[in-house]
């Protein structure tokens, strides 16, 4: 994957962040203090950096979820704004992963991955055919009737995983999405999303703690204090 | 399916909270059914009174209540011999009091009235009514309430009468009541030579309008009005019906208020949730449909519920033998509507609130929320 790094950064941009600001509690605590980034289009890119520097809080300003007190997010070449576009971001372009599976726990495992199809209005049978391809490359085929409840930590994981990939969105935003797991299941589920990630030909940015696997991807982008500091190519 | 079960999971989650908010929609469409159908019925009675045998009612134009009205002895007399009446009933309203019974309808009646011909008559004989003034004939229930039969001397006020009959008749009001010969009746209660209304049955409907336009002329203080126009403008009625319906709508309105509590709890226990649906793509309006959908689900359970406890509430006061012939179980469909209708708008008015607070989560911060 390394070797196709500098091919996909000629490639387009598919994520762009122009000096975003972002603070909290208002304004005495600034987490994104201008912030210049840019993902391209099919790239795996680690968000690296210590607790409180700002990884998530561009994760969520790329995927909407939030927004910057000042600067332009762009998500393929058009800018998020919460009125005209979030939720054809949210139904179509941008898949979401966190720590904590967040998934409903009184649903099943079919019924929490169809959630996005029914927000996006996509038939059902559209939806099924999808849902079976995924689980089943996933591993997850026979949970499909169980309730949340009764999966362990990978398969929840695995679960959100699917999810997030239901709608096919070319972007996956992953907030620590091993952060849960103990080491092997860990490295498991990562193998699993890069491998989704390169069949599906989405771009991954996630966010981790975890060097190993940060090194894994294309691209790692150090965070510090609010602030890119490097842009350093895994290995 | 899956926006359904997303209703039905958080209601089904917390099953001892939704039953609750159910019930207080049953009881409060049950309060309502029970209240105005009740009071319908009472109304129905009353216009039934009127309307024995007859399609119109004369009355004294601007009282208040039909006890107030006085219709000159001359007058009845007048219309009754008029061409396009097939015949004309004056009836006399009273209400005393006996010991034990604060209240006992007289109807003060001529011989030919429907009331007396038509009834069934338990005890005694139609030709023996109005032949003495102190004669009364009694309603199965005056007769039984008054402890008195065919021969009694019964004490009606101030004085005392010889009962001469005993009659069924299916109106509750009527068959609790005690029925004077109208002479009688104007001297007790000191209406010498009036009536409250003139009953009136014309020998061709189509003549309703014409007559009530000679009335309106030759009679400036008497007004004339179809059965159906008397019920639906009589201020009493009207009065009455408002007391119901404001009634059942404070009951609905409690009702409501405890949806309103459900759905708010029902939000605050599920923000995480809301927010997973919002980062998965559902708008404002769909977040907000689930909100609706779930505190329509229990306004929906809540009035079938409450129309069946009404329903029951109902039939079993009619088997109370005080209550036979006050009471209609009877409910019309489209009371059924109209309160199902209302207690649909509870609950979306109880969900309204909670609804856009779900609507205004904002993901980011929900998905924190533990």
């Amino acid at each position: 994957m390394r070797h196709a790094t500098e091919g996909k950064e000629r490639g387009r941009i598919v994520l762009r962040a122009e000096n975003l600001w972002k603070s909290y509690d208002e304004g005495t605590v600034t987490v994104l203090k201008g912030v210049n980034c840019e993902v391209f289009e099919g790239q795996t890119v680690a968000l690296c950096g210590p607790s409180g520097c700002g990884k998530s809080t561009l994760l969520h300003l790329f995927g909407g979820l939030d927004w910057p007190d000042s600067g332009l997010v762009l998500v393929n070449g058009v800018e998020v704004n919460r009125r005209s576009n979030l939720l054809r971001l949210l139904r179509h372009e941008v898949g979401f992963v966190f720590q904590l599976h967040n998934l409903i726990p009184d649903l099943t495992l079919e019924e929490n991955c169809l959630i996005p199809t029914v927000a996006a209005g996509i038939d059902r049978r559209v939806a099924r055919e999808r849902l079976l391809e995924l689980t089943e490359r996933t591993g997850l085929s026979h949970r499909l009737g169980h309730r949340i409840q009764k999966l362990s930590g990978g398969e929840r994981q695995r679960t959100a995983l699917c999810r997030a990939l239901m709608n096919r969105p070319k972007i996956l935003l992953a907030d620590e999405p091993t952060g849960s797991l103990d080491e092997q299941a860990s490295k498991a589920i990562f193998d699993l999303l890069l491998d989704l990630v390169a069949t599906e030909g989405a771009t991954l940015l996630m966010a981790t703690h975890d060097r190993n696997l940060a090194g894994r991807c294309d691209r790692l982008v150090e965070m510090h204090d609010g602030k890119i500091h490097e842009h350093a190519y895994a290995g | 399916m899956i926006f359904l079960k997303l209703i039905l999971t958080n209601l089904l989650r917390h099953r001892i909270r939704s039953l609750i908010s159910v019930a207080g929609i049953a009881f409060s469409v049950a309060a309502m059914l029970t209240v105005v159908t009740i009071l319908q019925g009472a109304i129905g009675m009353f216009s039934s009174i009127l309307s024995n045998d007859s399609e119109m009612i004369v009355f004294e134009r601007d009282v208040s209540d039909l006890f107030f009205s006085n219709v000159p002895g001359d007058a009845a007399a007048e219309i009754g011999r008029l061409g396009m009446v097939a015949h004309a009933s004056p009836v006399l309203f009273g209400i005393v009091s006996s010991e034990g019974h604060p209240i006992i309808t007289c109807f003060g009646v001529t011989a030919a009235d429907a009331r007396i011909q038509k009834a069934a008559w338990l005890q005694g004989d139609r030709a023996s009514f109005a032949k003495h003034d102190d004669d009364v004939v009694l309603g199965t229930r005056a007769a039984e309430f008054l402890s008195a039969k065919l021969g009694s001397q019964v004490q009606i006020g101030h004085a005392s009468f010889h009962v001469v009959g005993v009659l069924k008749t299916a109106n509750g009001f009527e068959d609790g009541g005690v029925f004077m010969p109208l002479a009688s009746a104007q001297s007790f209660f000191h209406k010498q030579g009036t009536s409250s209304v003139i009953t009136i049955k014309l020998r061709n409907k189509e003549d309703a309008a014409a007559f009530k336009s000679m009335i309106k002329a030759k009679y400036p203080n008497l007004i004339a009005l179809e059965d159906e126009e008397f019920t639906r403008s009589y201020s009493q009625f009207r009065i009455l019906k408002a007391t119901a319906w404001a009634v059942g709508g404070c009951g609905l309105l409690l009702g409501g208020l405890g949806v309103a509590n459900t759905m708010i709890m029902s939000v605050f226990t599920r923000i995480r949730e809301i927010a997973i649906l919002r980062v998965n793509g559902f708008s404002q309006a769909q977040i907000g449909g689930v909100i609706f959908g779930e505190s329509a689900v229990v306004s929906v359970f809540g009035a079938l519920t409450g129309l069946l406890v009404g329903s029951c509430f109902l039939y079993a006061l009619k088997l109370i033998p005080a209550l036979d012939g006050y009471v209609d179980p009877a409910i019309h469909p489209l009371l059924m509507l109209v309160v199902l209708l209302l207690a649909l708008l509870t609950g979306i008015a109880g969900a309204l609130y909670p609804a856009v607070y779900a609507m205004r989560i904002r993901a980011v911060e929900a998905l924190r929320f533990e």
